[in-house]
């Protein structure tokens, strides 16, 4: 059998406002893993979305084993055996069918011709099937519902393989995972590498690049860059490629003068995961709130801002006691939270820049509640040039805007409504390098004015990088306060998996 | 930045469409029937009639496009106006009541059934639709149980065998005329379109409605706007309901019923008008215009009035889908 290997040259792609695509070439073959890497914006989603047939007014060429073929819709690369599993996981599955059904649904659509039954056996032979081949454990009759993320992309890439499959495109498979399903995901990618498929792996998270791929293809602005041996390169010039220069510093922390207690929490508990939580912020203070996935960070963010109900403990801001049982009662109080997902919580995505900048801060902008629009541009204006959101002007839905650019205008909002204590969760889950320093800068810029930042993530690097104390959550609870600048990866990591 | 602007400035013929189509409908509907009507239709008095009829309609739909706003629905709005219009006509006939009692006691009706769906949709968490589905049924029935199924007007036969005494207030009365009712749907359209684009309280109900949960979590108070609209929305078709009231001098059980799927509409065609793209007061008006002035050409041709609907109907799916139908690139 001969490799498969795909050649696209020279695509372009334009949309309305935008030249996403300029003459990008992209090139790999079957039995290797190939990673595609790039800022927000650069365009890789969008070349792999031409490959899979998602659009048909693109210019160019694609070769498969140096002959032209035509991919004009999802179905061509489908025969051509190209299949691509989008990040949003929830969009290609139909949640009240069963998992067999589910990763069948294709040949269920296509290929029964002037079949009317369905052969409930067969479809949950072949089910079982294709899941025993990539090791998978799930039951086939479960219901889609009810399974976890990372087995929801486990159904995906399935239903992907057991159709013809030289080529799987994995676009950000890993933002929504847990490190262990992630170590899993990587088994199963490693054994369809073994078994002759081509996979291209778009993701931002370079130590999982160095770990998996065997080559990497860089863009920027739409255009190809380089590619590159991964055995060739390191992380360091990858992120200089991206960026287009060179990095001085990864993480720019300021120095901050620290002051004294503003905001303390004592014994908070919830009645679902957090379980009697004591920690303190000081004034200039950026305090990481660290853990894995599932450790309750998330929901201690929200209890903070008063978005989950509590059911003991206390807040004090500069010593005076506060409730908070509502979002609205923590604005007021001068409580900002920039939630974890971004374009369902953080962000009016149909809504222009300028209404989503001045929403937490609108009675600013009104007299005897009229809004006053001028003003709202102009400071919009400002806050646009400040903090570099990249957008052709203030009336731009944010739904145009790349995923960095939403973050700045999800952070941004609250920069306006001059807050005291900052509680940031997850805010570089799927933003770009570029974007990520402007949202370290910004941090540092928030605690050099005296106030409060918490700090919730994952990356267990980021929070060594920005942090002055962290607190480290398992199952709910805080097990552990660390200095930052006498701890470790290996420490933190220790007490987030529950050591003692 | 060059290219953003040169792409914004080619309009094709489908952004043009998908932005004026309604308009375009409606024009070219005007431009029908003047033609056919060798210019009657066109005529002041003729457009004074299709405002006059149009106003109710109006005045309910912009009470669905509260709903709608926040993101909900209201399908109870045809039962409130039947409530309301039997509310004050009873203050009058049958408990001899004076004008603003009447009036504030049909309004204060309305605004109790606002609430009891806000109840509904928000405590209890049916959804919209159907809170208000089962809601629309049960005022139907408060209203018919109210005026024990019959027409209540002056001089009715009271359930003793007397002559009922009460009088309907002549101002009253004066409301459903011209040009009064075509000024107090005019001011509702303005009223409601100022406080929805330019007051701090329209924008957080369109944000409430565009992402609730975000809207949450920026310390919008969430439900308290949805409480609003809907009570405003009970409100308007209260008004609504009044209006009939004022303007056929009696109150038919179940009058306001057949105004709901014409708001329902005005209040839809209106998301596209203009290209604004969502609920909106002017665009719920000139959607009650579309309606209002197909019915009016359609009698004064001599279409029969059972075959009207296919026409209304058909004309409803051209408007819609100049708006809708896309070029797929």
């Amino acid at each position: 059998m001969q490799a498969f290997k795909i050649n696209m040259k020279d695509i372009s792609i334009e949309f309305p406002g935008v030249r996403a695509l300029k003459n990008a070439h992209f090139t790999t073959e079957g039995g290797r893993v190939h990673a595609l890497i790039g800022a927000n914006g650069a365009g890789k989603s969008t070349l792999m979305k031409v490959l899979s047939g998602a659009y048909d007014h693109w210019t160019g060429a694609i070769d498969i084993n140096n002959q032209e073929v035509e991919i004009h819709s999802t179905k061509d690369a489908k025969k051509l055996g190209i299949q691509i599993v989008y990040q949003e996981v929830d969009v290609a599955l139909i949640p009240y069918l069963s998992v067999a059904e589910n990763i069948l649904v294709d040949g269920m659509v296509n290929d029964m011709g002037k079949k009317q039954w369905i052969n409930w056996s067969y479809i949950n032979r072949r089910a079982k099937e294709v899941l025993t081949r990539l090791n998978v454990n799930i039951p086939v009759e479960k219901k889609v519902s009810e399974l976890s993320l990372a087995e929801k992309q486990m159904v995906l890439i399935a239903r992907a393989i057991q159709q013809k499959c030289s080529l799987l495109i994995l676009d950000e498979p890993t933002a929504p995972l847990s490190n262990k399903e992630t170590e899993e995901l990587f088994r199963v990618v490693n054994e369809l590498k073994s078994d002759q498929v081509g996979v291209i792996f778009i993701s931002h998270r370079l130590p999982e690049i160095f770990e998996i791929c065997d080559d990497i293809t860089i863009m920027r602005d739409g255009e190809f860059v380089t590619q590159k041996f991964i055995s060739e390169t390191n992380e360091k010039e990858v992120i200089e490629y991206m960026l287009g220069k060179s990095l001085d510093e990864s993480f720019p922390k300021t120095d901050v003068a620290i002051g004294d207690v503003a905001f303390e929490v004592k014994n908070l508990t919830d009645a679902h995961i957090l379980k009697d939580i004591n920690l303190h912020v000081n004034k200039g203070e950026i305090v990481g709130i660290a853990g894995l996935v599932g450790a309750g960070k998330t929901e201690l963010c929200k209890a903070l801002f008063g978005a989950e109900p509590v059911t003991g403990g206390e807040v004090y801001l500069h010593q005076e006691k506060i409730t908070i049982q509502h979002p609205y009662h923590a604005v007021e109080k001068g409580i900002a939270l920039v939630p974890e997902e971004r374009r369902k919580e953080g962000v009016l995505v149909h809504e222009p820049v300028y209404s989503n900048l001045t929403l937490s801060s609108l009675a600013n902008f009104t007299k005897n509640g009229f809004v006053n629009f001028k003003k709202e541009y102009e400071v919009s204006k400002t806050l646009i040039r400040d903090l570099g959101i990249k957008t052709p002007d203030e009336f731009q839905k944010v739904e145009y805007l790349s995923g960095g650019n939403q973050q700045k205008v999800a952070v941004g909002k609250w920069l306006i409504a001059d807050a005291e204590v900052y509680i940031f969760d997850e805010p570089t889950k799927g933003v770009d390098v570029g974007a990520k320093m402007d949202i370290f800068q910004l941090i540092g810029r928030l605690v050099s004015e005296g106030k409060c930042v918490v700090y919730a993530s994952c990356e267990t690097q980021e929070i060594l990088g920005i942090t002055d104390r962290v607190y480290v959550m398992y199952d709910g609870r805080i097990a552990k306060e660390l200095v930052t600048k006498q701890t470790s990866e290996d420490e933190i990591l220790y007490y987030s998996a529950g050591g003692q | 930045m060059s290219e953003v602007k040169q792409a914004k400035k080619k309009i094709s013929l489908f952004d043009f469409l998908y932005n004026y189509g309604t308009l375009l409908t409606i024009v070219i509907i005007f431009a029908f029937f003047t033609v056919m009507t060798d210019g009657r239709f066109l005529q002041g008095a003729n457009m004074i009639n299709i405002l006059r009829a149009m106003s109710i309609t109006t005045v309910i739909a912009i009470g669905v496009t509260f709903s709608l706003v926040v993101g909900g629905f209201d399908l109870s709005v045809g039962s409130v106006a039947s409530l309301t219009m039997a509310v004050s006509i009873a203050s009058f006939v049958w408990y001899e009541q004076n004008l603003m009692v009447a009036i504030l006691l049909a309004l204060l009706v309305a605004a109790v059934v606002g609430f009891v769906n806000s109840v509904l949709i928000i405590k209890i968490k049916i959804p919209d639709m159907l809170a208000t589905l089962a809601s629309m049924f049960i005022f139907n029935g408060v209203a018919s149980t109210f005026s024990k199924g019959k027409i209540i007007s002056q001089n009715m036969i009271m359930p003793n065998g007397e002559t009922s005494v009460g009088m309907i207030d002549p101002i009253f009365r004066s409301f459903g005329k011209v040009p009064t009712i075509i000024i107090i749907m005019v001011c509702i359209v303005a009223a409601v379109h100022v406080f929805l684009t330019y007051t701090k309280h329209g924008r957080y109900m369109y944000v409430v409605g565009g992402n609730p949960e975000a809207a949450r979590l920026s310390g919008v108070k969430v439900n308290k706007y949805k409480r609003i609209a809907y009570i405003l929305a009970a409100i308007l078709a209260g008004v609504g309901g009044i209006l009939l009231a004022a303007r056929i001098g009696q109150s038919n059980p179940s009058g306001g019923a057949g105004y709901l799927m014409e708001s329902v509409a005005a209040a839809y065609i209106g998301f596209s008008i203009a290209g604004i793209g969502k609920p909106n007061a002017i665009g719920t008006f000139f959607g009650a215009l579309l309606m209002a002035a197909l019915s009016n050409g359609l009698v004064m041709l001599s279409v029969p009035y059972f075959a009207m609907d296919i026409i209304k109907g058909s004309v409803l799916v051209l408007a819609l889908g100049l708006t809708y139908y896309k070029n797929k690139n």
